[in-house]
């Protein structure tokens, strides 16, 4: 089976070449033969997914369709999905099954796609390589001893292994970016506020946001049209009107300013991914943009701030997973703080255990103001960085990380070499800016993701800038050979 | 020593919103366990808070109410800490900019003086749900629909000086929040609450002593009760010497003493920070000043208006003004019968006394407001007398109905012909001739004395239906001879 598009299929799905079913029977056999090896899913919903199949073919056949319609794609297991398991790849949530459906898997489904099941993440979306996760470790289709990134890595994998269209993913500081770089696919952080958050599990509310997944700007420009919105479920979900991303995909670029950050090609940089980001700025200026350089000198105090910030809001989000109405409960609790104590301890992995102590220990008495309220203030710092800066260019670009996917293990006993990961990921999610990951190459036989950042609710002129790319060359379709079996 | 007593107040009232402060969930009292809740209140992952901006409104008004500071932007936070009926791990309140800032309260006293009680700010907060520890078997039951239903935390300064204080402070919130229809006040069902914040110090000091917390006191009666056991056990231990520990008490009216719940060592850090699910309310002067503009008529000016417009003195007016309710009848009973004066003294009075019998509130008096008033319009016109009217209202409060028909059922309609009055004095002159002979001896002063002695007569003959307007002069005529 040959990678397509959605707009292939859907084409397909429409002139009866292929019906939903088959495409779908199609995507669970694929999934039955490789995911043993990856371990991007961990639920797959077949019997759902073939029946939401033959709804779609039925919606085909009376010709009521969206672009959606019968495409199987899969859902980060973050998103709340009605009478569907939704662990965030914790023990805490192990058995928890929502009442009810987030807002983006709803949009999603009433745009008539189907649910092939729920992806594999790092544990409450808190890690940069998605080995943080009860149910195992994901591996990357490139190379199975490398890791896919985090946290969004099972959505990554499996669209690069073709074991859905597309996928959902969420980004709090890099997490649909940093996988969809290491392995090679198409990944769009949307601005904080286009698409709401209700039914998503929160990690850091004031930073979260969902976004799609998926081979091309093409594909992402499909999902975000579904999912991109005003909820009235979500007050930090905006009001600002949506545009038409797939309307604006054929712009040509002449006159597109390009800012280049110094800051993003410094120490630490490694040299094929950087060779990676050249081309494909070179590329860019075949198309007609200009470069400029350009600074964003507060990018450093990022990190600090993101690890305040972030852990600060976690703390308090996960308070909820208490052991008294839903998920895991430790054996045999002697009293009420026993039952507390060791359903956290037991149900939370080492990696959100940390976060949570952070996050608590920065808005303690005392502290509040020299950890909590200064990485406000660097947060403000880095915003007018971007503003500044994006009143002279029209995108800036640089590398998603540092380095191309690494060794599983690798970093798992150095926590700062695997937060200085999303060095170059972190400070857009403190502005709330939209950014974007896309496929430019290769290093040492592992994919290269070129970030393209752009202004507040500038979506349409990513999916432009990354599609104008993408018609001129064919990173985005290279794909892993996965063995057999494997 | 003379100890002076320094009291500051946290009330709590909750707010009369048909929905939650965060969910569309109904706020009625009294449902089954867990059916008033949605995914926000049971604290589901994944849901989030949706700001009911009826509760904004709310607060608003409160905030007029009481002469302060609005909030232009108000900012909801997070107060985080564990308990089985706080679903999410922690209340979305506010701390840094609450909804209501800096304002005062004028109270009349009975003994006349005007006490002045800052407001410190009042802010809005969502109420945690029930922990049930009965009929469980040891273990805990738990009833999330009250989690989220919407509160206004009214905090005072440290202005107030005595129980009466107190209780007088209690009372003006829990008028001004009914007038404005804002919260039920209904304390036994937990819609007002209130934390008594108390120390002592030696009169004279400027600096506060050690204070203690009491707890969800939730009657008038209670925190005047709490408050003064609490004022003698804390006069003891500095009597003794010894100190006061800062802690949170609770009073028990039983045994009609405080004990220890918590003392400061045990406290929770609440970790308070901003709540990245709600966007600060940022709210326009437009809407300020609509709010103001809308306000109903508030107890001090009720009170003022009735001094102004019905002549009556300070402490009636203050005493028919301090409920809407009791405002309400008194204006329809004096509008009814025309003499405001006269409503007045009855509503306070005679039917007081029989709410106050039943343990009645003045909106579930047996007897109308418009049903007084007409018994009052036939004290007015000479029908019957103020005696007789008090034995028709117990016959209208037994349901024998109305003045009119009880009048006339039991022939209490005063005897008013001069004829027939003029005959019976007559009668009375000739019976008693001594009498009669005494009188006309005495000089004015002994007269007037002994004119009540006929008077007695004329009405034991009448069987008390003589108008004694009537009477008067045509005694006097007749005994002049």
């Amino acid at each position: 089976m040959t990678t397509q598009s959605i707009a292939e299929l859907s084409q397909q799905l429409a002139n009866k070449e292929v019906s939903s079913v088959e495409l779908t029977k199609d995507y669970l056999a694929r999934i039955k033969q490789h995911d043993g090896a990856l371990n991007s899913y961990i639920t797959v919903t077949e019997e759902i997914a073939l029946a939401q199949a033959e709804y779609a073919d039925k919606l085909i056949q009376q010709g009521n369709t969206s672009p959606l319609t019968g495409i199987p794609v899969a859902h980060k297991d973050l998103f709340c999905t009605d009478g569907v398991l939704t662990t965030c790849a914790s023990k805490m949530l192990h058995n928890f099954v929502p009442p009810y459906e987030s807002t983006v898997t709803q949009r999603i489904k009433s745009a008539g796609a189907v649910m092939l099941g729920k992806t594999n993440m790092d544990e409450f979306a808190m890690g940069s390589s998605n080995e943080n996760s009860h149910f195992g470790a994901v591996k990357n289709p490139w190379d199975l001893t490398k890791v896919p990134g985090g946290s969004s890595g099972g959505s990554a994998a499996a669209v690069a292994a073709n074991l859905c269209v597309a996928a959902t993913g969420t980004d709090t500081g890099g997490s649909i970016r940093q996988p969809a770089s290491f392995c090679g696919i198409t990944g769009l952080k949307p601005t904080y506020g286009r698409v709401s958050r209700f039914g998503m599990i929160a990690y850091a509310s004031s930073l979260d946001q969902a976004g799609p997944m998926a081979r091309s700007a093409q594909d992402c420009a499909y999902l975000l049209q579904a999912i991109a919105g005003f909820d009235h479920n979500d007050s930090t979900c905006s009001e600002v009107a949506t545009e038409d991303y797939l309307a604006g995909l054929d712009q040509p670029l002449n006159g597109l300013r390009i800012g280049l950050p110094k800051e993003y090609f410094g120490e630490g940089l490694q040299e094929g991914v950087a060779v990676a980001i050249q081309n494909a700025v070179k590329e860019f200026e075949k198309l007609g943009a200009t470069v400029v350089d350009i600074s964003l000198p507060n990018l450093q105090l990022s990190i600090p701030s993101y690890y305040v910030i972030a852990p600060s809001e976690a703390s308090s989000n996960l308070s909820r997973f208490d052991g008294v109405r839903y998920g895991y409960r430790c054996e045999d609790p002697k009293d009420l703080m026993d039952m507390y104590k060791r359903s956290r301890a037991e149900g939370f992995g080492k990696e959100v255990q940390k976060r949570i102590m952070v996050g608590t220990y920065a808005l303690s008495e005392g502290y509040y103001d020299a950890y909590y309220l200064k990485a406000q203030r660097i947060r403000r710092l880095i915003k007018e960085d971007f503003v500044n800066a994006l009143k002279q260019v029209d995108v800036i670009m640089g590398p998603v990380a540092p380095t191309t996917a690494f060794g599983l293990g690798a970093k798992t006993d150095d926590p700062v070499a695997m937060y200085l990961e999303d060095i170059y990921t972190l400070s857009v999610n403190l502005a709330g800016i939209p950014a974007m990951s896309i496929p430019v190459g290769f290093a040492d036989n592992m994919p290269v993701g070129l970030q393209i950042m752009g202004n507040y609710f500038a979506e349409a002129k990513l999916l432009n800038v990354a599609h104008q790319y993408q018609l001129a060359t064919d990173w985005h379709q290279q794909t892993p050979n996965l063995a057999e079996g494997a | 020593m003379n100890w002076e007593v320094v009291i500051g107040l946290e009330i709590h009232a909750q707010l009369s919103t048909k929905s939650k402060l965060f969910s569309g969930a109904a706020t009625s009292f009294g449902a089954e366990p867990n059916t008033n809740t949605t995914l926000v209140d049971l604290g589901m992952p994944g849901a989030l808070p949706v700001f009911n901006k009826e509760a904004l409104r709310m607060a608003v008004m409160f905030g007029h109410a009481v002469n302060a500071e609005i909030g232009m932007k108000s900012v909801f936070a997070r107060k985080n800490y564990f308990y089985p009926d706080l679903p999410k791990g922690y209340q979305t309140s506010q701390m840094d900019d609450p909804i209501v800032g800096k304002g005062y309260l004028d109270i009349p006293m009975e003994d006349g003086s005007v006490k002045r009680v800052g407001i410190t700010r009042a802010h809005l907060e969502e109420d945690a749900g029930k922990s049930l520890h009965e009929d469980f078997h040891g273990m805990t039951g738990i009833d999330l629909n009250r989690s989220s239903t919407p509160l206004l935390e009214i905090v005072s300064e440290p202005d107030i000086r005595s129980a009466k204080e107190a209780v007088a402070y209690v009372k003006m919130i829990h008028s001004i929040v009914t007038y404005l229809g804002i919260c039920d006040g209904n304390m036994a069902e937990g819609s007002m609450r209130c934390d008594v914040n108390l120390s002592l110090r030696p009169k004279g000091q400027q600096e506060f002593g050690t204070r203690t917390e009491i707890k969800n006191v939730n009657s008038f009666r209670f925190i005047e009760k709490a408050i003064l056991c609490e004022i003698e056990r804390q006069a003891d231990i500095l009597e003794d010497g010894g100190k006061i520990v800062q802690e949170t008490r609770l009073y028990d009216p039983d045994k009609d003493e405080t004990r220890s719940m918590r003392t400061k060592e045990d406290a929770n850090d609440y970790r308070y920070f901003p709540c990245p699910d709600l966007l600060p309310v940022v709210i326009d002067q437009e809407y300020v000043d609509a709010i103001k503009a809308s306000l109903p008529e508030l107890p001090s000016q009720k009170a003022a208006r009735f001094q102004e417009a019905y002549q009556l003195s300070e402490y009636d007016a203050g005493v028919l003004s301090a409920s809407r309710a009791m405002a309400d009848y008194f204006e329809t009973v004096a509008a009814t019968c025309n003499n405001a004066k006269v409503s007045a003294n009855w509503v306070m009075g005679e039917l007081s006394k029989l709410l106050n019998q039943s343990n009645l509130d003045i909106t579930d008096s047996p007897v109308s407001a418009t049903a007084l008033g007409e018994l009052l319009v036939r004290i007015e016109d000479n029908t019957i007398n103020g005696k007789t009217a008090k034995s028709v209202l117990q016959a209208m409060w037994d349901g024998e109905g109305s003045a009119d028909e009880i009048i006339s059922a039991k022939g209490l309609k005063q005897v008013t012909d001069t004829g027939a009055i003029e005959t019976m004095i007559q009668g009375i002159i000739d019976a008693n001739a001594a009498q009669v002979e005494q009188y006309r001896a005495a000089d004015e002063d002994k007269r007037k004395k002994m004119i009540g002695f006929f008077m007695g007569q004329v009405m034991k003959a009448s069987q008390g239906k003589a108008n004694p307007g009537v009477v008067t002069p045509i005694l006097t005529k007749l005994l002049n001879g």
